[in-house]
This record gives structure tokens, C-alpha cells and sequence, in this order.
């Protein structure tokens, strides 16, 4: 009987002890993700749309602080090559993009073809396309972010990509310029 | 010195966990696809076996003996390496992130690897091993099993690319490659005597 108890009370002090270390282990030790990736994750534009090659922007993220090209997300443009430059203390490098940086723009359904299969819904990233099956789908021109990611799935081709021309509601000042590029005058100085 | 020679001949060869003692099979055929994950698992493996036979031993010979509970050694050497393995791979975690790249995914999954518990409780049996004994039996045990792990993956790699007949293909290929590896090491039978 008294066998019995010790072996209770030993294999209870036992697991006490081991519950004990593994629970200040897990205060003592914790480790916090690598904080650089959240950084540039959060810069990055989360469209998910892989074009820069990677299946995700995590993933992009993840490949930027392993040292890959800060250049390669055609979403987030111009702007977000500046942001990742400035947030890993790098040279901006130009877009990284067949032909620069691309004019913004937005995916549009044309309505009379659609014939409602919802395959360019489950493409969306941002789910800017509204619709459901055998029904018109049509895409909310304030979300889409002009990935062309719903283009390819569609079987029956209704979807264009549409360039925004500039209107009194879209209109920008041009950005600054980049550290070394130079403004007209000077550069008929230069040559 | 003497004694340590014998014990890793003896664990590396003659006595080799993987294909003479058959502990520790599914990561031998399960991580044997590509020479790199053979070696991280390796690497892992032998490090895990060292610790978990030196804090096995302590507790076999500090807590089990002197209670008179050598009964309980099965259950308690299963809980002392789980909490060993776990409390490493927090520490590795936070202290060397390089090193946790290369370990790190293989930790948990030899918590529950046959091998482990098998050298655990052939060190216990063993009454004339001291803590240094027990120690590089544990280290022996992983060297043997780096050893056998490497050779194989490299030679699952050649056979990948090999011509193998169908029905052959796949794991078929692979278990009876480890079988004739099996009978190359019975050739080191009777080589010592531990």
C-alpha cells in the first residue's frame, strides 16, 4: 500500500515540477514573431494577388526581410517601394514591373455577359466583386485595387480591366522625387 | 577510454539502433526523402538522445532508485523527455534563432520517437553505466542513427531518379533498400563484445 502512495505521490511531484518548468519556460522564453516581417507586412498593399511571385503578401514580406527585392509589388506601386526603402533604411529602387508602374485600374463585368458562375468572386482578394450564383455579378469600383486577378477565371471573358483616367475626384499631385532624380532644368544642365 | 571507444563502436555499428535494434524506424523511412532534411533531423535526433539519457539517468538514479519505483521508469521517461524536448525548444527558440531554423521543426516530432525511450530504458538496465557511460550510449545512439539516416537518404535520392521497376516504386524501393543495409550491418556482428 505504501509502494502504491509513493508511486503516486512521486509521479504526481514529478509531472508538478516538469508543469511547473515548461510553464516558466513559456513566460521566460517567449519569442515574439521577427518583427520586421509584421513591419513590411503592414506597408505591403494585402491584395494577396502574387505578382510579385510569392502566393501571398506574408510571404513577400517574409522574402523582403530575408533580403529579396523591395521592387516587386505592382499593387502598391511607386508609394510602396518608397515606404519599404524608407522602413529598411535601403536605395528606392524603380517598380519592378513589365513597363513601370501601370495607371490605376479597376476591373469591370460586362453585365450582359456575366452568366453568374462566381469564379471571379473566389479570385477576388479584397471581395470587391458583389454577385452570387446565376446571378449578375458586378464589382464595387471603390475597392478593387485593379489586380487583374479575376480576368483568368472567367470563362466567359466579360471582364476588362479599365485604365481611371484622371477626373476632379482621383487627381494627385505628382510625388517628389526620388533622391538623385533630377527636374527637368537640371537635367538639360547635366547633359 | 577504452570503455567509451567500446561504447560507440558498439552503439554505431554493431548494436545500431535503426537496423539492428529496429528503434526509430519512421523517421528513417519517413525523413529520408532529401539529404538535407536527413541531416537536420539528424542533427536533432543525436542532441535530443544525448539530453534525454543524461536527465533520464538522473532521475532513474536520484528519484526511481532510492523510492524503490524502477516500475515506473516507462511513464516517467516518457514525461521527463517530453518536458526535456519542449523546454530546449524554447530555449533554442529564444537564445539561437539560426540553430532553431535547423532544428527547430524536428524537436517536437522526436519527442515521440521509439529511439529516444529505447536508449532511455536500455541505459537503465544497464547497472554498471555511470552517468558519463549512460551519456555517450545516449550520444552513440544518435551518432549511429545520423550515420544509417544519412547514408539512406543519400541513397533514396539516387534511386528517385533511378529506373525502378513499377510495382517497386515508392516506399516498396525504400524498405528493401533498408532491409540490405540491414544485412550489411549484421556483417559487424560479433566485432566487440559490450
Amino acid at each position: 500500500m505504501s509502494l502504491v502512495l509513493a508511486a503516486v505521490i512521486a509521479l504526481t511531484a514529478i509531472c508538478l515540477i516538469a508543469g511547473a518548468i515548461l510553464g516558466y519556460a513559456a513566460v521566460r522564453f517567449r519569442v515574439e514573431g521577427d518583427p520586421i516581417v509584421e513591419q513590411i507586412n503592414a506597408l505591403l498593399p494585402q491584395t494577396q494577388c502574387g505578382q510579385c511571385g510569392y502566393p501571398g503578401c506574408k510571404p513577400y514580406a517574409e522574402a523582403i526581410a530575408n533580403g529579396d527585392k523591395i521592387n516587386k509589388c505592382p499593387p502598391g506601386g511607386q508609394a510602396t517601394v518608397q515606404a519599404l526603402a524608407g522602413l529598411l533604411d535601403v536605395e528606392a529602387e524603380p517598380l519592378d514591373a513589365a513597363g513601370g508602374e501601370k495607371p490605376r485600374m479597376v476591373a469591370y463585368i460586362r453585365e450582359a455577359e456575366c452568366i453568374g458562375c462566381t469564379k471571379c468572386l473566389q479570385a477576388c482578394p479584397v471581395d470587391a466583386i458583389v454577385g452570387a450564383a446565376r446571378q449578375m455579378h458586378t464589382v464595387i469600383v471603390d475597392e478593387c485595387t485593379g489586380c487583374d486577378l479575376c480576368v483568368e477565371p472567367c470563362p466567359v471573358d466579360c471582364i476588362d480591366m479599365l485604365e481611371i483616367g484622371s477626373n476632379v475626384q482621383n487627381w494627385k499631385w505628382e510625388r517628389p522625387l526620388a533622391p538623385g532624380q533630377l527636374i527637368a532644368t537640371d537635367r538639360e544642365q547635366a547633359a | 577510454m577504452t570503455e567509451f571507444a567500446l561504447i560507440l563502436v558498439s552503439a554505431i555499428l554493431v548494436n545500431n539502433f535503426v537496423l539492428v535494434q529496429f528503434l526509430g524506424l519512421c523517421p528513417f523511412m519517413g525523413v529520408s526523402k532529401k539529404i538535407e532534411t536527413a541531416i537536420g533531423l539528424a542533427l536533432a535526433t543525436t542532441f535530443v538522445l544525448t539530453l534525454a539519457a543524461m536527465c533520464c539517468y538522473l532521475v532513474q538514479q536520484y528519484v526511481l532508485k532510492p523510492l524503490d519505483l524502477e516500475f515506473l521508469k516507462t511513464i516517467t521517461f516518457i514525461l521527463v523527455i517530453a518536458v526535456v524536448v519542449q523546454f530546449t525548444e524554447m530555449v533554442v527558440n529564444k537564445t539561437s534563432p539560426m540553430l532553431y531554423r535547423v532544428l527547430g521543426i524536428f524537436l517536437p516530432l522526436i519527442t515521440t520517437n521509439c529511439i529516444v525511450l529505447g536508449v532511455a530504458l536500455l541505459n537503465a538496465n544497464k547497472v554498471e553505466f555511470t552517468f558519463i557511460t549512460a551519456t555517450a550510449n545516449g550520444f552513440a545512439a544518435g551518432l549511429g542513427f545520423s550515420l544509417v539516416l544519412v547514408l539512406f537518404a543519400a541513397m533514396r535520392e539516387r534511386i528517385a531518379i533511378a529506373d525502378v521497376p513499377v510495382p517497386f516504386r515508392g516506399a516498396a524501393i525504400g524498405l528493401i533498400t533498408a532491409g540490405l543495409m540491414s544485412l550489411a550491418f549484421m556483417g559487424f556482428t560479433g566485432l566487440i563484445k559490450l
